[in-house]
C-alpha cells in the first residue's frame, strides 16, 4: 500500500458487503462473532449502559435504605451486598467498558488505521465481560449472597464468606484478563497503526490518554489477579498470606489491592480527560492549549500514580516516615492535575464559545472533576484524613471524581461522538434536559456527604445516628432525581439512533481530526487505505 | 392548585420539624491537641482550595460569560506558551510546599505516643469493644445499647440511637492515654471524631495511638472499618472524668470485677436448677449471640447458622460446648472462652439446647469447668 495515495476520504471506501472476504453475518452471529471495531465499540458501550442501569438500580436502594435512620428496606447483609457490587459493578462493569467502548470507536478512526490491531482478540475482549457480570450479578441469588465485603474484599473479613467470594474472585480474573487484552490490542494499535505522518506529538489527545492508560492496565491488572489469587488461596487451599493466625499479615493485602487500586484511578480518568481535551476545544474553537505540557501531565500522574497507594491507609498504623512520604507523594499528584484544569480553562479563554450538551458535560466535568480534586487534597493531609478515612466525605470525593468526572466525560463524549457514529444529529433539547437536571441533582446528591463525613458518618453503614438525619434525606431525595434523570439519556441515544436531522461528516463546526474526514456514520470498513496526516 | 401548594408547604413544615439535631457542617469541636492540630489543618487546606477555586473558576466563568459565539467572541487560536506553563506548575509546587510544613509538624505529633500517663488495650470484636486496663488489671466488654426495637423502627429512638453502649471507655481529663489496638477477627477502627483518634484494629498485630482529653464529658464515636453484617453497630463512648472522679470510678470497677469473679467462682462450683440456667442463659444468649443467630434462634439463612434444630446444639454437649468455647476458625463464629465466665457459658448451652423446639439437656458450669481444663 502506497502511503502518499492521495485517498477521497470522505467517502465510503469500500461498501460493508464488499470487504474482500465475505458478506457479513447478520442477527446475534454478527454480534458474536465480530471483529469490526465499531461493532465492538457499541458492544462495550451498551454492555456499559446495561451495567449502569443494573448498579443504579443498587444505588437507588441503598439510597432508599439511607433515607432516614432504622431499618426499613433491606436489611444489612443485603446492604452490605449491594454497596459492594454496586462498587464493582460501576468500576468494572460501566466505567472501564465505556472508555474502552470509546477507544474502539475512536482510535482506529482518530488515527486513521482500518481496525484494531488484533480484531479476533478485540471480540474474545469483549465477550468475556458479559460472562464476568453474569457471576457477579449471578452472585446475589447463591446461597449466602453476593460478597458484601465492601469491592476493596480486605481480609480477613473477605476470608468469612460464602461460595459468591470465590465465585466473584473468578469474576475478577476473567475481568482482569478482558482488560489485559484490550490494553495490549490498544497499545499495538497506537504504535503500529498510525497514518502515515501522525507522528506521536500529532496524536489527538484522546489517544494519548488511552495510550498511557492502557500501560497503566497493563501494568497493574496482574497485581490484582495476584491479590484475589492470594485471597483464593487462603480460602480454599491453607494458605495464610494475609491471616495472622498462620503467620500471615492483614495489612499486605492492602498494600498489593491499593498498588492496583491507585493506578486504577487513574484508568478510570485519564481517558476522561482525553475526551473533556477534545470537546472543549471544539465548541471554544480554538486548538487545545498546551498540548505538549497535557501529555507530560498524563504521563507525570501515570507514574506518580505507582508510589501514593499508602494514602488510602494512612489509619492502618504505618510508620510517621512513610505516611510522611505518601502524603508528599500525593500532594505532588495535585500539581499535573492543577496544569490540565487551567490548561482547559486557558482554552476556553478568549475562545468562541457556544454551548452545545457536549460542551455543557465537558464544562460541568471541568468544574465538579476539580471539587473532588479539592477534596482529594484535603484527604492527602494525613492528620485531616485520619478523621475523614472512612467517611462520606471519602464517599463524598470519590463519586465527584467518578461521577461529574469519569461519568460525565462519558456523557459528553457520547453527546459529541454519537452523530458521527448514527449519522444523525442528537436532539440538543432533550440533551440540555438530561443535562441540568444530572448536573444539579447530582450535587444535591453528593455535596451533603461532605458534611455527613466531616460530622463523623461512617460509610459503609445501613443505619446510622439521629444527627445525620437530614443531610442524608436531601442526599437521598437527590439521588432518586439523578436516578430517574438517566432515563432521558436512554431516551436521547435512542432517538439518536432511530433518525434525526442528518449529521454531516464535520457533524460540529470546531471538530479537528480525521474521523471528522468520513461519512457520518462512517463506512464499516473505513481508512482501508490510510489517509496523509500533513 | 391552592390545595396542593398548601399540603406541599405543610410537607415542607414536616420536614424540617421531623429534624431533631441541628446540620453539622464541619468536623466537630475539638476537644484534644490531635483533634484540634486536625481542625486547624483541615480550615487552611480548604481556605486555599476556595482561593483557588475563586480565581480559576472566575477566570473559566468570566470566559463562559464574555467570550461566547453568541456574543458574536471571535476565537483567538493561541494555543502555547511555555512561561505559563512553568509558572503555573511552580505555583502550586510552592503552595503544596506551604501545607505540608504544618501537615509534617501535625503528623510528627500524631505519632509520638511516647510516656503516657494511661494504657489503654483496645480490642476489636464482630461486634463490640474490649477496654483492658494494662496497669490496673481491669477489663471488660462495651456492647451497643441501642435496643433492637428502636433499629426496627418499633420503638421511638432515643437521643443517642447508635452510639450508646452499656460500659463506656472512662479516662481521666488531661492525662495522656495511650491506646493500644488489636482485633480479635476481622479488621475494625477505632475513632472518636472529637478526641481526633481514629486507628485501625488489626487481627495479629498491635497497633498505637494517642489522646489527651481537655475537658469532662462524654464522646461518642463508632467503627470505621467494615467489619461484616453489624459494622454500624459497634459504637464507642469514651467518658472523661475529672482526676477524683476517675479514681472513685476505677475503685468501684474493680470491686464490681472482683465480686464478679469471686461470684463467678462459686457459681461455678454449685448444681442450678433447669430453669435458673435457661433465665441467665436467655440474657447472655441476647447479649454475646443474638446479633447473629437472631433472638428467635434462627440465624440469617446461609449467613448465620440457626441454632433452632441445628446439628450441634442438638448433638452431644461436649461437642456443642467446644464451639462456643473456642468458635470456629474462619467464619465469625467467635471464641467466647476469655469473654464468659463459667456459668455463663453453662446458662447460654443450656438455653440454646432448650429453647426454640430443642430437646436436649441442661449443663451445669462444673463441666465447663472441667472443659477448660
Amino acid at each position: 500500500m502506497n502511503p502518499s495515495m492521495d485517498t477521497p476520504m470522505d467517502k465510503p471506501l469500500t461498501d460493508p458487503h464488499d470487504a474482500g472476504h465475505h458478506a457479513a453475518p447478520a442477527g446475534l452471529w454478527r454480534w458474536l462473532t465480530t471483529t469490526n471495531h465499531k461493532d465492538i465499540g457499541s458492544l462495550y458501550l451498551w454492555f456499559a449502559a446495561a451495567m449502569f442501569l443494573i448498579g443504579g438500580l443498587m444505588a437507588m436502594v441503598i439510597r432508599a435504605e439511607l433515607f432516614q435512620p432504622g431499618l426499613q428496606v433491606v436489611q444489612p447483609d443485603l446492604f452490605n451486598q449491594l454497596t459492594t457490587l454496586h462498587g464493582l459493578i460501576m468500576i468494572f462493569g460501566v466505567i472501564m467498558p465505556a472508555f474502552t467502548g470509546f477507544a474502539n470507536w475512536q482510535i482506529p478512526l482518530m488515527i486513521g488505521a482500518p481496525d484494531m490491531a488484533f480484531p479476533r482478540m478485540n471480540n474474545w475482549s469483549f465477550w468475556l465481560l458479559p460472562v464476568a457480570a453474569t457471576f457477579l450479578i449471578g452472585s446475589l441469588f447463591l446461597p449466602g449472597g453476593a460478597v458484601s465485603g465492601g469491592w476493596t474484599m480486605y481480609p480477613p473479613l473477605y476470608l468469612q464468606g460464602g461460595i459468591s467470594y470465590d465465585l466473584t474472585i473468578f469474576a475478577i480474573h476473567i475481568m482482569g484478563a478482558s482488560s489485559i487484552m484490550g490494553a495490549i490490542n490498544i497499545i499495538t494499535t497506537i504504535l503500529n497503526l498510525r497514518a502515515p505522518g501522525m507522528r506521536m506529538m500529532k496524536m489527538p489527545m484522546f489517544v494519548w490518554t488511552w495510550l498511557i492508560t492502557a500501560y497503566l492496565l497493563i501494568a497493574v491488572m496482574p497485581v490484582l489477579a495476584g491479590a484475589v489469587t492470594m485471597l483464593l488461596a487462603d480460602r480454599n487451599f491453607g494458605t495464610h498470606f494475609f491471616d495472622a493466625a498462620g503467620g500471615g499479615d492483614p495489612v499486605l493485602f492492602q498494600h498489593i489491592f491499593w498498588f492496583f487500586g491507585h493506578p486504577e484511578v487513574y484508568i478510570l480518568i485519564l481517558p476522561a480527560f482525553g475526551i473533556v481535551s477534545t470537546v472543549i476545544p471544539t465548541f471554544a474553537r480554538k486548538p487545545l492549549f498546551g498540548y505538549r505540557s497535557m501529555v507530560y501531565a498524563t504521563a507525570s500522574i501515570a507514574i506518580l500514580s505507582f508510589i501514593v497507594w499508602g494514602h488510602h491507609m494512612f489509619t492502618v498504623g504505618m510508620p510517621a516516615g512513610m505516611q510522611l512520604f505518601f502524603m508528599y507523594a500525593t500532594m505532588l499528584i495535585a500539581v499535573p492535575t492543577g496544569v490540565k484544569v487551567f490548561n482547559w480553562v486557558v482554552t476556553l479563554w478568549k475562545g468562541s464559545i457556544s454551548f452545545e450538551t457536549a460542551m455543557l458535560f465537558a464544562l460541568a466535568f471541568v468544574f465538579l472533576f476539580t471539587i473532588g480534586g479539592f477534596s482529594g487534597l484535603v484527604l492527602a493531609m494525613v492528620p485531616v484524613d485520619v478523621q475523614l478515612q472512612d467517611t462520606y466525605y471519602v464517599v463524598a470525593h470519590f463519586h465527584y471524581v467518578l461521577v461529574t468526572g469519569a461519568l460525565f466525560s462519558i456523557f459528553a463524549g457520547l453527546y459529541y461522538w454519537l452523530p458521527k457514529w448514527t449519522g444523525h444529529m442528537i436532539d440538543e433539547r432533550w440533551g440540555r434536559w438530561h443535562f441540568w437536571l444530572s448536573a444539579i441533582s447530582v450535587n444535591v446528591l453528593f455535596f451533603p456527604m461532605h458534611f455527613l463525613g466531616l460530622a463523623g458518618m461512617p460509610r459503609r453503614i445501613p443505619d446510622y445516628a439521629l444527627q445525620f438525619a437530614d443531610f442524608n434525606r436531601i442526599a437521598s431525595l437527590g439521588g432518586f432525581v439523578f436516578g430517574a434523570s438517566q432515563i432521558l439519556l436512554l431516551v436521547v441515544i435512542v432517538k439518536c439512533i432511530r433518525g434525526g436531522e442528518p449529521a454531516p461528516a464535520r457533524a460540529w463546526d470546531g471538530a479537528e481530526g480525521l474521523e471528522w474526514t468520513l461519512t457520518s456514520p462512517p463506512p464499516y470498513h473505513s481508512f482501508a487505505k490510510p489517509p496523509e496526516v500533513r | 392548585m391552592k390545595l396542593g401548594r398548601a399540603s406541599v408547604a405543610a410537607w415542607l413544615v414536616s420536614l424540617t420539624n421531623a429534624s431533631r439535631a441541628e446540620y453539622g457542617f464541619d468536623l466537630p469541636q475539638p476537644q484534644s491537641s490531635v483533634a484540634q492540630t486536625a481542625y486547624d489543618l483541615h480550615v487552611i487546606v480548604l481556605w486555599v482550595c476556595l482561593i483557588i477555586f475563586a480565581v480559576v473558576f472566575g477566570a473559566m466563568f468570566y470566559a463562559l460569560f464574555k467570550h461566547r459565539r453568541s456574543l458574536g467572541h471571535a476565537a483567538h487560536p493561541f494555543h502555547e506558551s511555555t512561561t505559563v506553563e512553568v509558572i503555573w506548575t511552580l505555583v502550586p509546587i510552592l503552595i503544596l510546599v506551604g501545607l505540608a510544613w504544618p501537615a509534617t509538624q501535625a503528623v510528627l505529633a500524631q505519632k509520638d505516643t511516647g510516656n503516657p500517663d494511661l494504657t489503654v488495650k483496645v480490642t476489636g470484636y464482630q461486634w463490640k469493644w474490649e477496654y483492658d486496663y494494662l496497669q490496673e488489671g481491669v477489663r471488660y466488654m462495651s456492647n451497643i445499647a441501642t435496643p433492637r426495637a428502636q433499629i426496627d423502627n418499633q420503638a421511638a429512638k432515643g437521643e443517642h440511637y447508635l452510639l450508646e453502649v452499656d460500659e463506656p471507655l472512662v479516662v481521666p481529663v488531661g492525662k495522656k492515654v495511650r491506646v493500644l489496638l488489636t482485633s480479635n477477627d476481622v479488621i475494625h477502627a477505632w475513632w472518636v471524631p472529637a478526641l481526633g483518634v481514629k486507628q485501625d484494629a488489626i487481627p495479629g498485630f498491635i497497633r498505637d495511638t494517642w489522646f489527651r482529653a481537655d475537658g469532662v464529658g462524654t464522646f461518642r464515636g463508632q467503627c470505621a472499618e467494615l467489619c461484616g453484617v453489624n459494622h454500624a453497630f459497634m459504637p464507642i463512648v469514651v467518658e472523661v472524668k475529672s482526676p477524683d472522679d476517675y479514681q472513685t470510678w476505677l475503685a468501684d470497677k474493680k470491686q464490681r470485677l472482683v465480686a464478679a469473679q469471686a461470684a463467678g467462682a462459686s457459681a461455678a462450683d454449685k448444681t442450678w436448677s433447669d430453669a435458673e440456667l435457661r433465665a441467665r442463659g436467655e440474657q447472655v444468649y441476647l447479649a454475646n449471640c443474638a446479633a447473629c443467630h437472631q433472638p428467635d434462634g434462627q440465624g440469617i439463612p446461609n449467613v448465620f447458622p440457626a441454632l433452632g434444630g441445628s446439628k450441634v446444639v442438638t448433638g452431644p454437649a461436649g461437642n456443642h460446648l467446644m464451639v462456643v468455647l473456642n468458635g470456629r476458625p474462619g467464619t465469625a463464629m467467635a471464641a467466647f472462652k476469655e469473654q464468659l465466665d463459667d456459668l455463663e457459658l453453662a446458662a447460654v448451652v443450656s438455653y440454646q439446647r432448650t429453647a426454640w423446639g430443642n430437646a436436649g439437656g441442661t449443663v451445669q458450669p462444673a463441666a465447663v469447668k472441667a472443659m477448660r481444663q
